[in-house]
Protein backbone atom coordinates (compact mmCIF):
# COMPACT_ATOMS: atom_id res chain seq x y z
CA UNK A 1 0.00 0.00 0.00
CA UNK A 2 2.57 2.23 0.77
CA UNK A 3 6.41 1.87 0.03
CA UNK A 4 8.66 4.22 0.40
CA UNK A 5 12.41 3.47 -0.89
CA UNK A 6 15.69 5.50 -0.11
CA UNK A 7 13.11 8.69 0.33
CA UNK A 8 15.31 12.34 2.00
CA UNK A 9 13.80 15.43 2.38
CA UNK A 10 15.31 18.97 3.73
CA UNK A 11 13.78 21.59 5.22
CA UNK A 12 16.35 24.19 3.78
CA UNK A 13 19.93 22.85 5.55
CA UNK A 14 17.75 20.28 8.00
CA UNK A 15 17.99 16.84 6.56
CA UNK A 16 14.69 15.82 8.38
CA UNK A 17 14.16 12.90 6.55
CA UNK A 18 17.19 10.71 5.60
CA UNK A 19 16.90 7.57 3.40
CA UNK A 20 14.04 5.88 4.70
CA UNK A 21 13.21 3.00 3.56
CA UNK A 22 9.87 1.97 5.13
CA UNK A 23 6.58 -0.56 3.67
CA UNK A 24 2.89 -1.02 4.56
CA UNK A 25 1.13 -3.72 3.75
CA UNK A 26 -2.88 -3.43 3.11
CA UNK A 27 -4.74 -3.99 6.88
CA UNK A 28 -1.24 -3.23 8.30
CA UNK A 29 -1.55 -0.84 11.70
CA UNK A 30 2.37 0.66 12.26
CA UNK A 31 3.10 3.21 14.86
CA UNK A 32 5.69 5.38 14.18
CA UNK A 33 6.98 6.70 17.38
CA UNK A 34 10.48 9.39 18.31
CA UNK A 35 11.20 12.16 20.11
CA UNK A 36 10.07 15.02 19.21
CA UNK A 37 11.44 16.76 16.35
CA UNK A 38 12.50 13.99 15.04
CA UNK A 39 10.58 14.07 11.58
CA UNK A 40 7.41 11.80 12.20
CA UNK A 41 4.99 14.71 11.40
CA UNK A 42 7.49 14.97 8.49
CA UNK A 43 7.18 11.60 7.22
CA UNK A 44 3.42 10.87 7.76
CA UNK A 45 2.84 14.16 5.96
CA UNK A 46 4.98 13.02 3.04
CA UNK A 47 2.07 10.10 2.05
CA UNK A 48 -0.41 12.76 1.25
CA UNK A 49 2.39 14.92 -0.11
CA UNK A 50 1.06 17.22 2.02
CA UNK A 51 5.38 17.72 2.12
CA UNK A 52 6.54 16.10 -1.28
CA UNK A 53 9.97 14.70 -0.79
CA UNK A 54 13.19 15.60 -2.44
CA UNK A 55 14.74 12.49 -3.43
CA UNK A 56 13.61 8.93 -3.73
CA UNK A 57 10.76 7.30 -4.33
CA UNK A 58 7.36 6.84 -2.49
CA UNK A 59 4.72 4.82 -3.88
CA UNK A 60 1.12 5.03 -2.41
CA UNK A 61 -1.95 3.12 -3.47
CA UNK A 62 0.28 2.07 -6.70
CA UNK A 63 0.51 5.61 -7.52
CA UNK A 64 4.26 7.16 -7.89
CA UNK A 65 3.92 10.69 -5.93
CA UNK A 66 7.10 11.88 -7.73
CA UNK A 67 5.26 10.75 -11.10
CA UNK A 68 4.21 12.94 -13.35
CA UNK A 69 0.82 11.37 -14.51
CA UNK A 70 -0.31 11.36 -10.43
CA UNK A 71 -3.37 13.06 -9.80
CA UNK A 72 -2.54 14.07 -6.10
CA UNK A 73 -6.24 15.56 -5.67
CA UNK A 74 -7.62 11.69 -6.10
CA UNK A 75 -4.81 10.18 -4.56
CA UNK A 76 -5.51 12.36 -1.46
CA UNK A 77 -9.73 11.10 -1.70
CA UNK A 78 -8.32 7.88 -1.10
CA UNK A 79 -6.52 8.93 2.30
CA UNK A 80 -8.40 9.57 5.37
CA UNK A 81 -5.86 12.38 7.11
CA UNK A 82 -5.93 13.31 10.96
CA UNK A 83 -4.61 16.12 12.46
CA UNK A 84 -3.13 16.35 16.18
CA UNK A 85 -5.47 19.72 16.17
CA UNK A 86 -8.76 18.25 14.92
CA UNK A 87 -8.75 20.97 12.23
CA UNK A 88 -12.36 20.75 11.46
CA UNK A 89 -14.07 23.19 9.40
CA UNK A 90 -15.19 26.04 12.39
CA UNK A 91 -18.24 27.72 9.84
CA UNK A 92 -19.97 24.08 9.00
CA UNK A 93 -22.06 21.39 11.95
CA UNK A 94 -20.66 18.29 12.71
CA UNK A 95 -22.90 16.98 9.70
CA UNK A 96 -21.58 19.38 7.08
CA UNK A 97 -18.44 19.16 8.21
CA UNK A 98 -18.68 14.96 7.50
CA UNK A 99 -20.74 15.22 3.92
CA UNK A 100 -18.68 18.33 2.39
CA UNK A 101 -16.07 16.01 0.23
CA UNK A 102 -18.19 12.94 -0.48
CA UNK A 103 -21.07 15.52 -1.69
CA UNK A 104 -18.51 17.69 -3.36
CA UNK A 105 -15.85 15.11 -4.76
CA UNK A 106 -17.55 11.97 -4.55
CA UNK A 107 -20.88 13.44 -6.13
CA UNK A 108 -22.65 11.33 -3.47
CA UNK A 109 -26.44 13.08 -3.36
CA UNK A 110 -27.17 15.09 -0.41
CA UNK A 111 -29.37 12.19 1.30
CA UNK A 112 -27.37 9.71 0.52
CA UNK A 113 -24.18 11.80 1.94
CA UNK A 114 -26.12 12.25 5.25
CA UNK A 115 -27.47 8.75 5.84
CA UNK A 116 -23.43 7.63 5.71
CA UNK A 117 -22.39 10.09 7.84
CA UNK A 118 -25.21 9.56 10.68
CA UNK A 119 -23.87 6.13 10.21
CA UNK A 120 -20.18 6.99 10.57
CA UNK A 121 -21.55 9.58 13.85
CA UNK A 122 -23.21 6.42 15.29
CA UNK A 123 -19.93 4.06 15.01
CA UNK A 124 -17.84 7.30 16.81
CA UNK A 125 -20.95 7.54 19.51
CA UNK A 126 -21.65 10.97 18.44
CA UNK A 127 -24.84 10.89 16.76
CA UNK A 128 -26.28 13.27 18.91
CA UNK A 129 -24.04 15.88 17.49
CA UNK A 130 -24.92 16.04 14.33
CA UNK A 131 -26.21 19.60 14.58
CA UNK A 132 -23.85 21.21 16.96
CA UNK A 133 -20.82 23.19 15.74
CA UNK A 134 -17.19 22.41 16.58
CA UNK A 135 -16.91 24.80 18.87
CA UNK A 136 -19.60 23.26 20.82
CA UNK A 137 -17.58 19.66 21.18
CA UNK A 138 -15.19 18.94 23.76
CA UNK A 139 -11.46 17.98 22.38
CA UNK A 140 -12.45 14.35 22.30
CA UNK A 141 -15.53 15.07 20.27
CA UNK A 142 -13.77 17.05 18.09
CA UNK A 143 -11.25 14.68 17.38
CA UNK A 144 -13.62 11.33 16.83
CA UNK A 145 -15.57 13.92 14.26
CA UNK A 146 -12.75 14.47 12.32
CA UNK A 147 -12.15 10.35 12.02
CA UNK A 148 -15.88 10.27 10.73
CA UNK A 149 -14.86 13.10 8.62
CA UNK A 150 -11.99 11.12 6.90
CA UNK A 151 -13.70 7.94 6.44
CA UNK A 152 -16.57 9.38 4.84
CA UNK A 153 -14.67 9.30 1.53
CA UNK A 154 -14.00 5.51 2.54
CA UNK A 155 -9.71 5.82 2.54
CA UNK A 156 -8.21 2.74 1.67
CA UNK A 157 -5.42 4.26 4.41
CA UNK A 158 -6.24 6.42 7.18
CA UNK A 159 -2.98 8.44 8.62
CA UNK A 160 -2.95 10.01 11.91
CA UNK A 161 -0.29 12.48 13.34
CA UNK A 162 -0.33 12.59 16.82
CA UNK A 163 -4.04 12.23 17.23
CA UNK A 164 -4.57 12.41 21.26
CA UNK A 165 -1.42 14.81 21.91
CA UNK A 166 -3.92 17.70 21.88
CA UNK A 167 -6.35 16.08 24.38
CA UNK A 168 -6.59 15.87 28.40
CA UNK A 169 -5.68 12.80 29.72
CA UNK A 170 -9.82 11.86 30.45
CA UNK A 171 -10.48 11.90 26.70
CA UNK A 172 -7.69 10.32 25.40
CA UNK A 173 -9.40 6.73 25.71
CA UNK A 174 -12.51 7.46 23.89
CA UNK A 175 -10.08 8.38 20.73
CA UNK A 176 -8.20 5.38 20.62
CA UNK A 177 -11.35 3.03 21.36
CA UNK A 178 -12.20 4.51 18.11
CA UNK A 179 -9.25 4.03 16.25
CA UNK A 180 -8.96 0.28 17.39
CA UNK A 181 -11.79 -0.53 16.38
CA UNK A 182 -10.97 0.77 12.71
CA UNK A 183 -7.75 -0.89 12.97
CA UNK A 184 -9.57 -4.60 13.78
CA UNK A 185 -11.74 -3.76 11.24
CA UNK A 186 -8.97 -4.31 8.78
CA UNK A 187 -8.09 -0.70 7.69
CA UNK A 188 -4.95 0.03 6.96
CA UNK A 189 -3.10 2.51 9.13
CA UNK A 190 -0.35 4.65 9.80
CA UNK A 191 -0.06 6.40 13.45
CA UNK A 192 2.35 8.58 15.03
CA UNK A 193 1.70 8.50 18.49
CA UNK A 194 3.64 8.38 21.47
CA UNK A 195 0.72 5.98 22.99
CA UNK A 196 2.56 2.77 24.11
CA UNK A 197 -0.74 1.01 25.45
CA UNK A 198 -2.56 1.58 21.67
CA UNK A 199 1.31 0.38 20.17
CA UNK A 200 1.73 -2.55 21.96
CA UNK A 201 -1.87 -3.92 21.55
CA UNK A 202 -3.78 -2.46 18.36
CA UNK A 203 -0.26 -2.19 16.44
CA UNK A 204 1.45 -4.93 13.92
CA UNK A 205 4.56 -3.19 13.60
CA UNK A 206 6.35 0.23 15.73
CA UNK A 207 8.99 1.64 13.79
CA UNK A 208 11.56 4.21 15.46
CA UNK A 209 12.72 7.43 14.04
CA UNK A 210 15.56 9.59 15.40
CA UNK A 211 17.03 12.87 13.31
CA UNK A 212 15.20 11.38 10.77
CA UNK A 213 16.91 7.88 9.95
CA UNK A 214 14.62 4.85 11.18
CA UNK A 215 16.84 3.32 13.85
CA UNK A 216 14.31 0.36 14.93
CA UNK A 217 11.52 -1.54 12.85
CA UNK A 218 9.97 -4.36 14.96
CA UNK A 219 7.09 -6.05 15.85
CA UNK A 220 5.51 -4.93 19.56
CA UNK A 221 6.39 -7.31 21.45
CA UNK A 222 9.75 -7.71 20.28
CA UNK A 223 10.13 -3.60 20.31
CA UNK A 224 8.95 -3.15 24.08
CA UNK A 225 10.85 -6.21 24.92
CA UNK A 226 14.39 -6.02 23.88
CA UNK A 227 14.63 -2.56 22.07
CA UNK A 228 17.92 -2.37 20.22
CA UNK A 229 19.20 0.67 19.78
CA UNK A 230 20.03 2.93 22.49
CA UNK A 231 18.20 5.87 21.52
CA UNK A 232 14.97 3.65 21.50
CA UNK A 233 16.19 2.42 24.87
CA UNK A 234 16.37 6.00 26.11
CA UNK A 235 12.89 6.89 24.76
CA UNK A 236 11.22 4.02 25.62
CA UNK A 237 12.23 4.70 29.33
CA UNK A 238 10.93 8.44 29.15
CA UNK A 239 7.23 7.71 27.93
CA UNK A 240 6.84 4.86 30.13
CA UNK A 241 8.15 6.15 32.95
CA UNK A 242 4.56 7.79 35.10
CA UNK A 243 6.66 10.94 35.36
CA UNK A 244 7.06 12.26 31.59
CA UNK B 1 -26.18 92.39 12.28
CA UNK B 2 -27.88 89.42 10.05
CA UNK B 3 -30.52 88.09 11.35
CA UNK B 4 -31.11 84.70 10.49
CA UNK B 5 -34.50 82.95 11.32
CA UNK B 6 -34.38 79.36 11.60
CA UNK B 7 -37.29 77.81 9.73
CA UNK B 8 -36.90 73.86 10.52
CA UNK B 9 -41.10 73.68 9.09
CA UNK B 10 -39.43 73.79 5.89
CA UNK B 11 -37.32 70.39 5.80
CA UNK B 12 -39.73 68.67 8.00
CA UNK B 13 -42.87 68.59 5.39
CA UNK B 14 -44.09 69.53 1.93
CA UNK B 15 -42.49 69.60 -0.93
CA UNK B 16 -38.61 69.87 0.32
CA UNK B 17 -39.01 67.34 2.46
CA UNK B 18 -39.66 65.21 -0.21
CA UNK B 19 -37.11 66.39 -2.11
CA UNK B 20 -34.40 65.57 0.82
CA UNK B 21 -36.27 61.81 1.28
CA UNK B 22 -36.41 61.07 -2.40
CA UNK B 23 -32.18 62.12 -2.17
CA UNK B 24 -31.89 59.49 1.03
CA UNK B 25 -33.60 56.84 -0.93
CA UNK B 26 -31.25 57.63 -4.17
CA UNK B 27 -28.16 57.48 -2.02
CA UNK B 28 -29.23 54.24 -0.48
CA UNK B 29 -30.10 52.94 -4.01
CA UNK B 30 -26.46 54.16 -5.21
CA UNK B 31 -24.51 52.68 -2.16
CA UNK B 32 -26.58 49.35 -2.07
CA UNK B 33 -26.01 48.27 -5.49
CA UNK B 34 -22.71 49.62 -5.38
CA UNK B 35 -21.42 47.28 -2.23
CA UNK B 36 -23.17 44.33 -4.10
CA UNK B 37 -21.18 44.63 -6.88
CA UNK B 38 -17.79 45.87 -5.21
CA UNK B 39 -18.59 42.30 -3.13
CA UNK B 40 -18.15 40.30 -6.29
CA UNK B 41 -15.66 42.49 -7.95
CA UNK B 42 -13.78 42.55 -4.62
CA UNK B 43 -14.10 38.63 -3.92
CA UNK B 44 -12.65 38.25 -8.00
CA UNK B 45 -9.46 40.52 -7.36
CA UNK B 46 -8.80 39.10 -4.06
CA UNK B 47 -8.54 35.16 -5.08
CA UNK B 48 -6.41 36.92 -8.29
CA UNK B 49 -4.69 38.78 -5.88
CA UNK B 50 -3.51 35.37 -4.08
CA UNK B 51 -3.54 33.40 -7.33
CA UNK B 52 -0.16 31.11 -8.05
CA UNK B 53 0.34 32.87 -11.52
CA UNK B 54 1.91 36.03 -11.47
CA UNK B 55 0.72 38.00 -14.07
CA UNK B 56 -2.80 37.28 -12.49
CA UNK B 57 -1.32 38.28 -9.21
CA UNK B 58 -0.02 41.27 -10.76
CA UNK B 59 -2.61 42.76 -12.43
CA UNK B 60 -4.48 42.60 -9.14
CA UNK B 61 -1.44 44.54 -7.30
CA UNK B 62 -1.96 46.72 -9.81
CA UNK B 63 -5.81 47.77 -9.83
CA UNK B 64 -5.41 47.68 -6.07
CA UNK B 65 -2.95 50.23 -5.64
CA UNK B 66 -4.35 52.30 -8.76
CA UNK B 67 -7.62 52.63 -7.52
CA UNK B 68 -7.03 53.01 -3.89
CA UNK B 69 -4.47 55.92 -4.53
CA UNK B 70 -6.33 57.99 -6.62
CA UNK B 71 -8.91 60.62 -5.49
CA UNK B 72 -12.67 59.13 -5.58
CA UNK B 73 -13.81 62.74 -7.14
CA UNK B 74 -11.53 61.94 -9.89
CA UNK B 75 -12.16 58.93 -10.75
CA UNK B 76 -16.23 59.71 -10.91
CA UNK B 77 -15.34 62.64 -13.42
CA UNK B 78 -13.05 59.79 -15.14
CA UNK B 79 -15.76 57.13 -15.96
CA UNK B 80 -18.39 59.72 -16.23
CA UNK B 81 -16.63 61.77 -19.18
CA UNK B 82 -14.60 58.65 -20.04
CA UNK B 83 -16.17 55.57 -20.46
CA UNK B 84 -17.67 56.18 -23.76
CA UNK B 85 -13.97 55.54 -24.89
CA UNK B 86 -12.52 52.62 -22.97
CA UNK B 87 -15.72 50.80 -21.88
CA UNK B 88 -16.93 48.02 -23.66
CA UNK B 89 -20.10 48.93 -26.31
CA UNK B 90 -22.12 46.74 -24.33
CA UNK B 91 -22.03 48.41 -21.13
CA UNK B 92 -22.03 52.24 -22.49
CA UNK B 93 -25.40 50.81 -24.38
CA UNK B 94 -26.41 49.39 -20.77
CA UNK B 95 -25.53 52.76 -18.94
CA UNK B 96 -27.49 54.83 -21.86
CA UNK B 97 -30.44 53.04 -20.70
CA UNK B 98 -30.11 53.69 -17.03
CA UNK B 99 -30.05 57.16 -15.90
CA UNK B 100 -26.20 57.58 -16.83
CA UNK B 101 -25.12 59.94 -14.31
CA UNK B 102 -26.53 57.00 -11.59
CA UNK B 103 -24.66 54.57 -14.04
CA UNK B 104 -21.42 56.37 -14.30
CA UNK B 105 -21.38 57.23 -9.83
CA UNK B 106 -22.17 53.12 -10.01
CA UNK B 107 -19.00 52.05 -12.20
CA UNK B 108 -17.03 54.89 -10.14
CA UNK B 109 -17.64 53.98 -6.65
CA UNK B 110 -18.18 49.90 -7.05
CA UNK B 111 -14.39 50.04 -8.84
CA UNK B 112 -12.89 52.48 -6.19
CA UNK B 113 -14.64 50.45 -3.55
CA UNK B 114 -14.26 46.92 -5.03
CA UNK B 115 -10.39 47.62 -4.20
CA UNK B 116 -10.65 47.84 -0.15
CA UNK B 117 -12.81 45.58 -0.17
CA UNK B 118 -10.71 42.85 -2.25
CA UNK B 119 -8.39 43.76 0.60
CA UNK B 120 -10.14 43.13 3.29
CA UNK B 121 -11.03 39.57 1.72
CA UNK B 122 -7.44 38.61 1.07
CA UNK B 123 -6.72 39.71 5.29
CA UNK B 124 -9.79 37.48 5.91
CA UNK B 125 -8.19 34.80 4.28
CA UNK B 126 -5.04 35.39 5.75
CA UNK B 127 -6.30 35.29 9.18
CA UNK B 128 -7.70 31.87 8.56
CA UNK B 129 -5.17 29.06 9.80
CA UNK B 130 -3.16 27.01 7.02
CA UNK B 131 -4.26 24.28 8.69
CA UNK B 132 -7.85 24.55 7.85
CA UNK B 133 -6.31 24.33 3.86
CA UNK B 134 -4.35 21.46 4.67
CA UNK B 135 -7.48 19.85 6.25
CA UNK B 136 -9.20 20.73 2.55
CA UNK B 137 -6.54 19.67 0.65
CA UNK B 138 -6.25 16.31 2.49
CA UNK B 139 -9.82 15.69 1.84
CA UNK B 140 -8.93 15.79 -2.09
CA UNK B 141 -10.13 19.16 -2.85
CA UNK B 142 -8.05 21.29 -5.30
CA UNK B 143 -7.12 24.38 -4.47
CA UNK B 144 -9.15 26.15 -5.85
CA UNK B 145 -12.32 23.93 -4.31
CA UNK B 146 -10.69 24.39 -0.75
CA UNK B 147 -10.91 27.97 -0.84
CA UNK B 148 -14.48 28.17 -2.67
CA UNK B 149 -16.10 25.57 0.23
CA UNK B 150 -13.54 26.28 3.05
CA UNK B 151 -11.54 29.11 3.13
CA UNK B 152 -14.28 31.94 1.62
CA UNK B 153 -16.81 30.82 3.68
CA UNK B 154 -15.17 31.35 7.00
CA UNK B 155 -12.92 34.58 5.49
CA UNK B 156 -16.09 36.20 4.19
CA UNK B 157 -17.91 35.91 7.49
CA UNK B 158 -14.46 37.20 9.09
CA UNK B 159 -15.15 40.15 6.18
CA UNK B 160 -18.61 41.29 7.21
CA UNK B 161 -17.74 44.29 9.80
CA UNK B 162 -15.36 45.33 7.46
CA UNK B 163 -17.78 45.12 4.67
CA UNK B 164 -20.51 47.03 6.62
CA UNK B 165 -17.93 49.77 7.12
CA UNK B 166 -17.30 49.85 3.45
CA UNK B 167 -21.12 50.45 2.78
CA UNK B 168 -20.95 53.23 5.46
CA UNK B 169 -18.22 54.82 3.91
CA UNK B 170 -20.08 54.49 0.11
CA UNK B 171 -23.18 55.56 1.47
CA UNK B 172 -20.42 58.54 2.80
CA UNK B 173 -18.99 58.80 -0.76
CA UNK B 174 -21.67 58.88 -2.51
CA UNK B 175 -22.50 62.45 -1.89
CA UNK B 176 -19.67 63.09 -4.91
CA UNK B 177 -21.81 61.79 -7.40
CA UNK B 178 -23.70 65.23 -7.28
CA UNK B 179 -20.61 66.86 -9.04
CA UNK B 180 -21.99 64.70 -11.97
CA UNK B 181 -25.77 65.69 -11.06
CA UNK B 182 -26.76 62.42 -9.16
CA UNK B 183 -29.98 63.56 -7.16
CA UNK B 184 -28.94 62.09 -3.79
CA UNK B 185 -29.26 63.20 -0.60
CA UNK B 186 -26.59 65.92 -0.24
CA UNK B 187 -27.47 66.97 -3.93
CA UNK B 188 -30.98 67.54 -3.00
CA UNK B 189 -29.82 69.32 0.18
CA UNK B 190 -28.29 71.93 -1.97
CA UNK B 191 -31.35 71.58 -3.98
CA UNK B 192 -33.34 72.85 -0.72
CA UNK B 193 -30.91 75.32 0.33
CA UNK B 194 -30.83 77.33 -3.52
CA UNK B 195 -34.01 77.09 -3.35
CA UNK B 196 -35.35 78.25 0.18
CA UNK B 197 -32.24 79.79 1.33
CA UNK B 198 -32.79 77.64 4.29
CA UNK B 199 -28.83 76.24 3.69
CA UNK B 200 -28.42 75.56 7.68
CA UNK B 201 -31.76 73.41 8.03
CA UNK B 202 -31.24 71.56 4.64
CA UNK B 203 -27.67 70.68 5.16
CA UNK B 204 -28.32 70.01 9.08
CA UNK B 205 -31.35 67.39 8.41
CA UNK B 206 -28.90 65.81 5.46
CA UNK B 207 -25.97 65.56 8.36
CA UNK B 208 -28.65 64.02 10.72
CA UNK B 209 -29.33 61.48 8.00
CA UNK B 210 -25.93 60.31 8.10
CA UNK B 211 -25.59 60.30 11.32
CA UNK B 212 -28.46 57.88 11.68
CA UNK B 213 -27.52 55.66 8.95
CA UNK B 214 -23.84 55.25 10.41
CA UNK B 215 -25.51 54.54 13.95
CA UNK B 216 -27.53 52.09 12.82
CA UNK B 217 -24.79 50.66 11.06
CA UNK B 218 -22.42 50.63 14.00
CA UNK B 219 -25.18 49.05 15.95
CA UNK B 220 -25.65 45.97 13.24
CA UNK B 221 -21.71 45.05 12.78
CA UNK B 222 -21.70 45.10 17.33
CA UNK B 223 -24.83 42.41 16.99
CA UNK B 224 -22.78 40.43 14.16
CA UNK B 225 -19.94 40.43 15.96
CA UNK B 226 -21.37 39.24 19.00
CA UNK B 227 -24.02 36.44 17.77
CA UNK B 228 -22.00 34.98 14.35
CA UNK B 229 -18.11 35.66 14.62
CA UNK B 230 -17.37 34.79 18.40
CA UNK B 231 -19.36 31.51 18.81
CA UNK B 232 -17.29 30.49 15.33
CA UNK B 233 -14.29 31.57 16.61
CA UNK B 234 -14.81 30.30 20.18
CA UNK B 235 -12.86 26.85 21.03
N1 LIG C 1 7.71 23.65 7.32
C1 LIG C 1 8.90 23.50 7.96
N2 LIG C 1 9.93 24.34 7.66
C2 LIG C 1 11.12 24.21 8.28
N3 LIG C 1 11.40 23.29 9.21
C3 LIG C 1 10.40 22.44 9.56
C4 LIG C 1 9.11 22.50 8.95
N4 LIG C 1 8.33 21.55 9.48
C5 LIG C 1 9.10 20.91 10.39
N5 LIG C 1 10.36 21.44 10.43
C6 LIG C 1 11.46 20.96 11.26
O1 LIG C 1 11.73 19.63 10.86
C7 LIG C 1 12.02 18.83 11.98
C8 LIG C 1 11.07 17.66 12.04
O2 LIG C 1 9.77 18.14 12.30
P1 LIG C 1 8.51 17.19 12.50
O3 LIG C 1 8.42 16.26 11.35
O4 LIG C 1 7.34 18.06 12.75
O5 LIG C 1 8.91 16.40 13.82
P2 LIG C 1 8.00 15.58 14.82
O6 LIG C 1 6.65 15.45 14.25
O7 LIG C 1 8.70 14.27 14.98
O8 LIG C 1 8.02 16.33 16.11
C9 LIG C 1 11.95 19.73 13.19
O9 LIG C 1 13.26 20.16 13.51
C10 LIG C 1 11.12 20.89 12.73
O10 LIG C 1 11.47 22.06 13.40
MG1 LIG D 1 4.77 16.15 14.98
Amino acid sequence: MIRFEGVHKWFGKLHVLNNVNLQVKQGEVVVVCGPSGSGKSTLIRTINELEPINEGRLIVDGMDLGGRGTDINKLRAEIGFVFQQFNLYPHLSVLKNITLAPIKIRRLDRKEAAQQAMALLERVGLAEKRDAYPSQLSGGQQQRVAIARALAMKPKIMLFDEPTSALDPEMIGEVLAVMKDLAESGMTMMVVTHEMGFAREVSHRIVFIDHGIILEEANPAEFFRNPKHERAQQFLRQVLSPMH
Amino acid sequence: MLKYKFDWAVVTSGKYFDWLASGLYVTIQLSVVSVALSFLLGLIIAVMRMSHVRPIRWFAHGYLEFFRNTPLLVQIFFWYFGSYKILPQAVNDWMNRQNFEFAAAVVALTIYTSAFIAEDIRSGVLSIPKEQMEAARSSGFSYLGSMRYIILPQAVRLTIPPLINQFLNLAKNSSLAMTIGVAELTYQARQVESYTFKGFEAFTAATLVYVVISSVITILVNIYNKTVLRPMRAR
